[in-house]
């Protein structure tokens, strides 16, 4: 409860930041209709008391923040439609996509991260490729992808999330090959590197010596006794890093033309929507916030002594 | 599992020193060779900058044209290199500025705690929840900026992590005796920070600025991909790729060739960020 109330005052800061950039832009939130050669300059004005924009900063400010509050998030300039469900209509793809390129690069970078931990080979090995996966750009790997994978072999679909009128399951898996691959190899690739981090960290502690003078098996050494020690720091990364996640399902989305949230920013952007734009920030930012009071619990689950500190 | 290789790594160090020799050197032999291309580029350049080969269109490598020609007949490896010296401008100059305002905001957070921490800290943590590069690209569009405008926008996104690695070495630093000492007999806290704290914490601020090149001359790649970045006719390595996507099928190497520099460079930041770290104290801590 005390971290919700802390999240508070970040909302405000990141509201006020976002009030700030709509009003930043040339013209303010009326921008598209100013290059509209058939919008009257006289119904710009009309527009402008109507919508209350000739009111002070402060007092626009927390109305917009009271509406959105409320759940009205304005219409977006692209096609009139509500914000609210346009963004809506979006979630299951962007769900489906970085669910399932997460649990595929949880299953990559939990041994790797491990075995990156107590074996040298296996570090030099891993590290080399794991620092490979944090520099990739991920628009250009996915085009890399598309050219091999999708073109020349034409094994897998190129874009989209399935094909014209196909219902098969299979379809959808084969559209969804790629993008995971790529979201993937960003999210393996950095989550292997913090667990092999966490891991040699506890490795090093002397109750790890203590269980291996005692007689204890090194299997049991690093998956009982290190492991479990590791893993509240690793899951606190994980899910701190949800920003930089966003940030690839964004790219990742536009690139394979998968029809998620991500593709929504990114369209908007080219269309200059900037209610669309701004709502699916806030949210983005929530939805960190709430990964981090997640990731709190999930710690305090994982974690024996921090349940009783509370 | 009792091989030998299996274990705790009790030749880390010895290892990490070994590797410190090598890697390192590879990558910034690289990234020394870049830097003086980009430099030279208007000499070294096989083409004039805004030549075009109005024949040879669309043209795939060849020996005319390593890296083949565009849509104009510009070839490729001219703008790879001209785009070089934007892409790495962009890079370095932000990384340095990301670095003066981690450096101050972690410094002053952690020297004077209280109530001024807490406010640094928590519009730090403001700043690492909004996703940076839908932020950067909002940014962006709405600002549409120049170069140099563009450069402070990269800064202004990526001074967090090195506001926190900073403050946490300063307060550790701010605890032992020698600096102890210097606010017993009296030193000004401006002239403490400056003489004292600042120079202890230059190894961790170096390695988070290593990073943090990579990952501007990333976010500027991915910004100029989506048409927000670097404005045409200007070449920067992302808005090479900014049309290459429609073309893909038809002449790959448009892509092919921007994106591996990128890669090359960002993964060259990345190998020197990650040999150096270790040999820094805080980043064992964090």
């Amino acid at each position: 409860m005390r971290r919700v109330l802390q999240s508070v005052p970040l909302l405000v800061i990141i509201s006020l930041l976002m009030f700030a950039l709509l009003h930043l832009v040339p013209g303010g939130p009326l921008s598209a209709y100013l290059e509209n050669p058939n919008v009257r300059p006289e119904d710009i004005t009309r527009l402008r008391a109507a919508l209350g924009l000739d009111r002070s900063l402060g007092v626009q400010y927390l109305s917009w923040l009271g509406a959105f509050v409320r759940g009205d998030w304005g219409y977006s300039i692209a096609d009139g439609r509500p914000v609210l469900g346009r963004l809506v209509e979006r979630i299951p793809a962007t769900v489906e996509l970085v669910g399932a390129s997460s649990l595929l690069a949880l299953a990559v970078a939990l041994p790797a991260g491990i075995l990156a931990a107590v074996h040298r080979g296996f570090d030099r090995a891993s590290s080399v490729v794991a620092i490979a996966g944090i520099s990739l750009p991920v628009f250009w790997f996915g085009l890399v992808l598309q050219l091999v994978f999708a073109i020349t072999l034409g094994w897998f679909p190129s874009s989209g999330r399935a094909s014209f009128g196909s219902t098969g399951f299979a379809d959808r898996v084969a559209h969804l090959i790629l993008p995971v691959a790529v979201l993937a190899a960003v999210q393996a690739a950095a989550w292997s590197r913090y667990l092999r981090r966490a891991m040699i960290q506890v490795l090093a502690r002397p109750f790890i010596r203590a269980a291996r003078t005692r007689g204890i098996r090194e299997r049991d050494v690093v998956l009982r006794h290190a492991l479990p020690n590791a893993l509240a720091p690793f899951v606190t990364v994980v899910l701190l890093d949800a920003a930089m996640m966003a940030s690839g399902a964004v790219v990742t989305e536009s690139v394979f033309a998968w029809p998620g949230v991500g593709s929504l920013f990114t369209e908007a952007l080219v269309k200059r929507d900037y209610p669309v734009l701004m709502a699916l920030l806030l949210c983005g930012a929530i939805a960190v916030m709430a990964l981090n009071l997640v990731a709190d619990l999930a710690v305090r689950a994982i974690d024996p002594r921090i349940r009783e500190d509370a | 599992m009792s091989t030998p290789t299996i274990g705790p790594h009790a030749g880390r160090a010895v290892r990490s020193r070994s590797r410190l020799a090598r890697t390192p050197a590879t990558a910034a032999l690289f990234l020394g060779a870049l830097i003086l291309a980009a430099v030279l580029a208007p000499s070294l350049a096989p083409h004039a900058i805004d030549a075009l080969d109005l024949v040879n269109r669309r043209d795939a490598p060849s020996l005319a044209h390593w890296f083949g020609t565009d849509e104009l007949g510009r070839d490729v490896l001219t703008r790879v290199l001209l785009g070089a010296r934007v892409s790495l401008a962009i890079g370095l100059l932000s990384a340095l500025m990301s670095a003066a305002i981690g450096v101050t905001v972690g410094a002053v957070a952690g020297y004077a705690g209280r109530w001024t921490d807490d406010l640094l800290m928590r519009l730090t943590d403001a700043m690492l929840s909004v996703p940076r590069l839908p932020l950067l690209m909002l940014a962006a569009a709405v600002v549409q900026p120049s170069v140099p405008l563009l450069i402070l926008l990269v800064a202004a996104a990526g001074w967090m992590e090195t506001a926190r690695v900073v403050r946490a070495e300063v307060q550790s630093l701010a605890a032992r005796d020698f600096v102890q000492s210097a606010r017993a007999i009296g030193a000004h806290p401006a002239r403490v920070i400056v003489r004292h704290i600042l120079p202890g914490v230059v190894p961790a601020a170096t390695v988070a600025t290593t990073l943090a090149i990579g990952r501007g001359i990333l976010l500027e790649s991915t910004m100029s991909f989506f048409g927000v970045g670097v404005q045409p006719p200007t070449a920067s390595w992302g808005n090479m790729l900014y049309q290459a996507q429609t073309t893909m099928t038809t002449e790959p190497w448009l892509a092919i060739f921007p994106g591996a520099f990128i890669f090359a460079t960002v993964l060259a930041c990345n190998a020197v960020g990650d040999v150096i770290g270790p040999a820094v104290p805080s980043s064992r801590a964090s």
